[in-house]
């Protein structure tokens, strides 16, 4: 779990919202909700209705004031661009917010798709997938993960978080992660035909600029119960292997991500230091006629050249970085950190089976139909979790490994040119050096 | 390599007459002192060669070194300068510290093979690069090295030795190749001798590395960490410029000072070195600047060309001093990168381990190997950095110093001229007064005043001009060897540079394939 997200801003982080963020929804389902985090009285698979929250088994909710017929809508269709089209190609200041470009091809051939869109935008497509309440399982879907919030003029600690998402310039790998983030929504068999994300590409008009209610799932719920939960023993084999090997590569991989964030940041220090040894070498330059004195001032304005070479080459080799592997480790990481919450949701709802199945177990004759009535609901819920959530693991796996594989290639491959040019670069300054002065 | 076989005695400069009084000639013909002492040369004989490689005799000069052969031929070693009888056990148990392992011979051989103790990259064959081109151009092949640096001793009294080894044809060395024994107040007390011989003639005298007690102290007391390795074998390429500076200078070779440091067997322990401490020699450099900017003359030509080559010193001893401070942090923000890297190499790994995926595990620890060795490639980088960069700064900062201190010594010079010039004035009137006065017997002596007054003017004047044409040809050949000196360390930390990028490329294309093989 992510610590420092805690008491940012909850909104950002699509998974785990529990509960409400304001206090009336709190009140609101801790009336259900005893020990589950999830509401059971009422037909799981209703659908929902607009503004309607009760009773219901997701509690998400939006507050568009859209129409219920684009509701209606929002649940069926598939995507008119193509997933692997889909690009965001810049982020735009204005004032202290960044507008990002988004631009995708149509499926039909006959043009593209050319919109702006904020990050509250991207947040509102998230809740947007979240609240697909007809699909079951869904909680079983590994939600592609939406990066947090970029803030301008942001403390250090801040911009730390966002890690290499912060770094490059003009937020290009921040917008390469949200194309990332687009392109895995768009891919996902389920989540693309969400009628939102058709209206997130193609529409001209922002979507939803109402407030989206932040989210039902209260991350300080989920903390306390969490140290219950998140430890519970599986009933599972391959979920309990899952869930033990995602903890070990939850860990490693945002370890991993840290440090290669210390080292790129070292390599542009380094950058810095050269051009400060540069530029001191100019400083040495004297304009004298002496032929001694002029000797050594070729030396140095050569020599200032081969740091130039030096420095250039520490710039190009952390960029690489950046943009291959850093922003890699950085989506490993936190796709690892998606895998886990789903796996978790599914841990939460085998807790409430089994709290059903005591309840009905115990259950006093009068209430043992509508007991057994909620252990049955909780078990085809928790069934059909498991039978998406196994589906999504297989796909998650080959994904990722695919993801890995190609940040390594594109890594080797961009540090090997840069490695020859430089090396090349350095031997012709040899060669200068040698020739210099005879 | 007998040394027992006879000599011809070696002709003097000048070609002076060969005095074959013995086998050992007297040689110099200045001091009248013979400073080839007893008849065997133990230290030539003693330099045995190192049979168990089959190599040429005293071949630290050749691109291979290892540390086995130091060893062996340490054991062979009869006597020396500092050491008493019985020092083969001695040597025996003494450990070396260094690797003497060249690292660009060390490529040569595998590609990608090297042992971390490389971090003290031995800057030996630089001397032999810098010195053969100096060859070329001055006409005498000499080649001196400083290596094999031992502790002798315990405790507090324990002291570093280093053995300086000297390759020459110059005739008046009695042998070819030979080596000695010195610890660092030796290295001293040779500057000394030759600052109070030459620098009153304007002479530049290179600087000895300085003193350093904190240094020195972790190696007495026994700290066998890597900062005490460092600080000896950066002491150790310090001794070795400073003396190659030496016998590089024309005048400064043929003192017998010199070649008794080289040559002879046992120093008497120098004194007094107490003063060439790194705060006394800061505090004689800023003297110096003092005096000298108290001083103007603006009497001839002449002297606007040496008011203008101070100002020039000057100037670049601001600009050597910001260059070490930048390299200074350039080789820190290295060590940084070669931790950063080691950590991320580790991290690399575990997350290789942890994952399923065979294809992909092996491709993340192959990955985890590569950054290690890259951490390994920027630990030599970094010693580059200091040892070829940040140390030829240093010295030439200290170097302008000793520039700074021939100025003075022009100043000082034309100071006693001219206040012999007043003091002849002064007899003068007094002469005159006494002739009005008319006082014969004190006549006499005013007159004999004036006369040994006008000598010193006279001696004094040609003193000044002497030493002005000596400091403004010295100057002239410092300006030289400086463009000689930078040029070919940075042709040096180039190599370096070029070779660390090849094995860089080298590992990349190996990792290449393993990343395409990700299935």
């Amino acid at each position: 779990m992510d610590e420092d997200l805690f008491l940012e801003d909850v909104g950002d982080s699509w998974s785990f919202q529990l509960g409400g963020e304001d206090e009336d929804d709190l009140h609101e389902y801790q009336a259900f909700l005893g020990s589950s985090f999830f509401d059971l009285s009422g037909d799981p698979f209703s659908q929902m209705g607009l503004g309607d929250h009760e009773g219901k088994q997701f509690c998400w909710k939006k507050t568009h004031t859209d129409s219920s017929a684009e509701e209606e809508e929002a649940r069926e269709g598939s995507l008119s661009v193509s997933a692997q089209t889909i690009r965001v190609t810049e982020a735009v200041r204005d004032g202290d917010a960044l507008t990002f470009i988004v631009i995708s091809q149509k499926l039909s051939g006959s043009g593209e798709y050319h919109v702006a869109r904020t990050h509250e935008d991207f947040q509102w497509l998230q809740q947007c997938l979240f609240s697909q309440e007809v699909v079951p399982g869904i909680l079983g879907v590994i939600f592609p993960p939406l990066p947090a919030k970029p803030q301008l003029n942001a403390p250090t600690k801040v911009l730390k978080q966002l890690g290499f998402l912060a770094m490059g310039e003009d937020w290009r790998m921040y917008c390469m992660a949200l194309e990332t983030y687009l392109q895995q929504v768009a891919a996902h068999t389920t989540l693309s035909k969400n009628k939102c994300l058709e209206n997130f590409l193609t529409s001209s008009e922002p979507p939803g600029r109402q407030r989206v209610r932040k989210g039902i799932f209260n991350r300080l719920s989920q903390a306390m119960e969490g140290m219950r939960k998140e430890g519970h023993k599986d009933v599972d084999d391959f979920f309990q292997t899952e869930r033990d090997n995602n903890l070990t590569l939850t860990g490693c991989s945002k370890s991993a991500t840290e440090r290669f964030i210390d080292v790129v940041l070292t390599e542009q220090k380094l950058a810095v230091a050269c051009g400060h040894f540069s530029t001191a070498l100019h400083l040495c330059v004297e304009q004298e006629e002496d032929s001694a004195v002029l000797a050594f001032s070729k030396i140095c304005v050569k020599l200032s050249e081969v740091i130039d070479s030096i420095k250039r080459n520490f710039e190009s080799v952390a960029e690489n970085n950046l943009s291959t592997l850093g922003l890699g480790l950085d989506l490993e990481s936190r796709c690892q950190e998606a895998e886990k919450e789903m796996l978790y949701r599914r841990t939460c709802k085998l807790v409430v089976l089994e709290t059903a199945s005591r309840n009905a177990e115990r259950a006093k004759p009068v209430k043992t139909a509508a007991m057994d009535e909620l252990k049955v609901a909780a078990e085809k819920e928790f069934d059909h979790v498991s039978g998406v959530a196994k589906q999504e693991i297989a796909r998650f796996h080959s994904t990722r490994v695919e993801l890995l594989r190609q940040a390594l290639i594109l890594w080797c491959e961009k540090q090997l040119e840069t490695a020859r040019d430089t090396s090349f670069r350095y031997s012709e300054h040899l060669q200068a050096f040698k020739g210099l002065g005879e | 390599m007998a040394a027992s076989s006879p000599r011809n005695p070696p002709p003097l400069r000048g070609a002076e007459n060969q005095d074959p009084l013995s086998e050992m000639a007297d040689e110099d013909s200045d001091e009248g002192e013979d400073i080839f002492v007893g008849n065997s040369n133990p230290v030539a004989e003693s330099f045995q060669p190192d049979t168990a490689n089959g190599e040429e005799p005293a071949d630290l000069f050749s691109e291979e070194e290892t540390s086995t052969a130091v060893n062996s031929s340490i054991t062979t070693f009869k006597s020396n300068g500092v050491h008493s009888d019985n020092e083969n056990d001695l040597f025996a148990e003494v450990s070396v510290e260094l690797s003497m392992e060249n690292p660009s011979t060390t490529a040569k051989t595998s590609g990608a093979e090297f042992t971390p103790s490389l971090t003290l990259s031995a800057t030996q064959p630089r001397s032999m690069e810098q010195l053969e081109e100096e060859k070329d151009e001055d006409s005498f092949d000499m080649d001196v090295a400083v290596t094999n640096p031992e502790k002798i001793g315990d405790g507090m009294n324990a002291y570093m030795a280093y053995k300086v080894s000297t390759r020459t044809t110059l005739p008046m060395f009695r042998n070819r190749t030979f080596s000695v024994w010195r610890r660092f107040s030796d290295f001293l007390g040779l500057y000394e001798k030759l600052s109070v011989k030459h620098s009153l003639n304007g002479c530049i005298i290179p600087p000895p590395p300085e003193k350093s007690v904190v240094g020195m102290t972790k190696v007495k007391v026994g700290k066998e960490d890597s900062s005490s390795a460092d600080f000896v074998e950066r002491r150790r390429a310090a001794l070795e410029r400073y003396l190659q500076r030496v016998v590089c200078h024309p005048s400064l070779l043929q003192d017998p000072d010199v070649r008794e440091f080289l040559e002879r067997d046992e120093l008497p322990r120098a004194v007094g070195t107490h003063t060439l401490s790194g705060a006394g020699f800061l505090k004689m450099i800023n003297r110096a600047s003092d005096a000298v900017s108290k001083m103007t003359i603006k009497i001839s030509y002449s002297d606007a060309w040496f008011d203008n080559k101070l100002q020039e010193v000057e100037s670049e001893d601001l600009q050597l001093r910001k260059l070490h401070a930048v390299v200074d942090s350039l080789v820190n923000h290295r060590k940084e990168l070669c931790g950063n890297t080691a950590v991320f190499a580790k991290s690399m790994a575990m997350l290789g381990n942890s994952e399923d995926n065979t294809a992909l595990s092996r491709a993340l620890s192959q990955l985890a190997e590569v950054e290690d060795k890259m951490e390994t490639l920027h630990q030599e980088q970094a010693a580059s950095d200091f040892f070829i960069l940040a140390e030829l700064l240093a010295d030439y900062i200290r170097l302008l110093g000793a520039v700074r201190g021939c100025f003075e010594q022009r100043m000082k010079t034309w100071q006693r001229w001219q206040e012999a010039q007043s003091t002849l004035q002064k007899k003068r009137e007094v002469e005159a007064k006494l002739l009005w006065a008319n006082k014969p017997d004190k006549l006499q002596q005013a007159k004999e005043e004036i006369t040994e007054w006008e000598g010193k003017v006279t001696q004094y004047e040609r003193d000044f001009d002497r030493i002005s044409v000596t400091v403004r040809k010295e100057f002239l050949r410092f300006e030289k060897e400086k463009s000689k000196d930078f040029k070919s360390q940075i042709v040096k930390y180039l190599e370096s540079l070029l070779q660390s990028q090849q094995r860089l490329v080298m590992f990349w294309e190996a990792f290449l394939p393993e990343a395409k093989a990700i299935a």
